[in-house]
């Protein structure tokens, strides 16, 4: 197998695992984290692609913005997950499924 | 190759540790899994970035989610919302789909023109990319502020009279 096949290969299990979490997970919080492995997997496809087609430097700038966005919105998800909890005193999202108004 | 092979694998199991555990656990599985992604973002020639990843993804994101946790606490969660099968199911079936558009188009994957260097990339061919990310991370700093600082306890009534 190449390196890029390789690559790809990594990049298929780690979306197939965020994909289990974001599928199983009732916690906020792990919601999250699933989030963040698929992202992760995003941007290994991005480097191992700019890698294979000579424009690494490009990959890295656009992974970058990636990154960038990502944190913000992790950030985001983190700060409305705790003021879910304060409110609602749950993370559960079957829970919360449940509320109304 | 065959340390490209292990890293891949180590990465499958921290995100594996990282989506079975407990929250806390999750999180510090998460930054194993940012140190190894680093790594694997080195060897394959992409040191900037390798960087970026290590001290945002394995620092900045665990240090936060650590806090949201600390502020959260820990809750006991009783059985997933979709039966593991049939979430395996979609995993396997998600992932084939995805092997199956891919795999026959990567040998005809050339290198094409030369790369320009990468603050070349970063300052000069992806300004619109500078600028969105500039707003991204104000809009972010300003929408955070809002979330937690909306923590003002109800007036009392005492208050209330008084007023």
């Amino acid at each position: 197998m190449t390196p890029l096949q390789l690559s790809i290969a990594g990049v298929v299990l780690l979306l197939g695992v965020g994909l289990y979490g974001l599928l199983i997970s009732r916690h906020l919080i792990k919601v999250v984290i699933a989030l963040q492995i698929m992202v992760k997997a995003a941007l290994l496809a991005l480097v191992a692609a700019g890698d294979a087609v000579g424009q690494i430097n490009l990959a890295q700038s656009i992974a970058l913005t990636v990154i960038v966005v990502d944190t913000i919105s992790a950030v985001l998800a983190l700060a409305l997950i705790v003021q879910i909890k304060r409110r609602t005193g749950t993370l559960d999202a079957a829970d919360l499924a449940q509320l109304r108004h | 190759m065959s340390l490209h092979v292990l890293l891949l694998l180590l990465a499958g199991l921290c995100a594996g540790m990282a989506v079975r555990t407990r929250p806390l656990h999750a999180a510090l599985w998460l930054a194993a899994l940012s140190a190894v992604v680093s790594i694997l973002f080195y060897r394959l020639g992409a040191p900037e970035l390798a960087v970026v990843e290590l001290s945002v993804g394995a620092g900045l994101i665990t240090v936060l989610l650590a806090f949201a946790i600390s502020m959260a606490e820990d809750e006991a969660m009783p059985a997933a919302l979709v039966p593991r099968p049939f979430a395996w199911l979609l995993v396997v079936v998600a992932g084939g789909a995805l092997l199956w558009l891919l795999l026959p188009a990567l040998p005809a994957v050339r290198q094409v023109a030369a790369d320009a260097p990468f603050v070349a990339q970063v300052w000069d061919n992806r300004q619109l990319d500078l600028v969105v990310q500039m707003v991204v991370v104000i809009t972010g700093v300003m929408g955070v502020l809002s979330l937690l600082g909306e923590t003002r306890a109800p007036e009392s009534p005492a208050v209330e009279a008084h007023q």
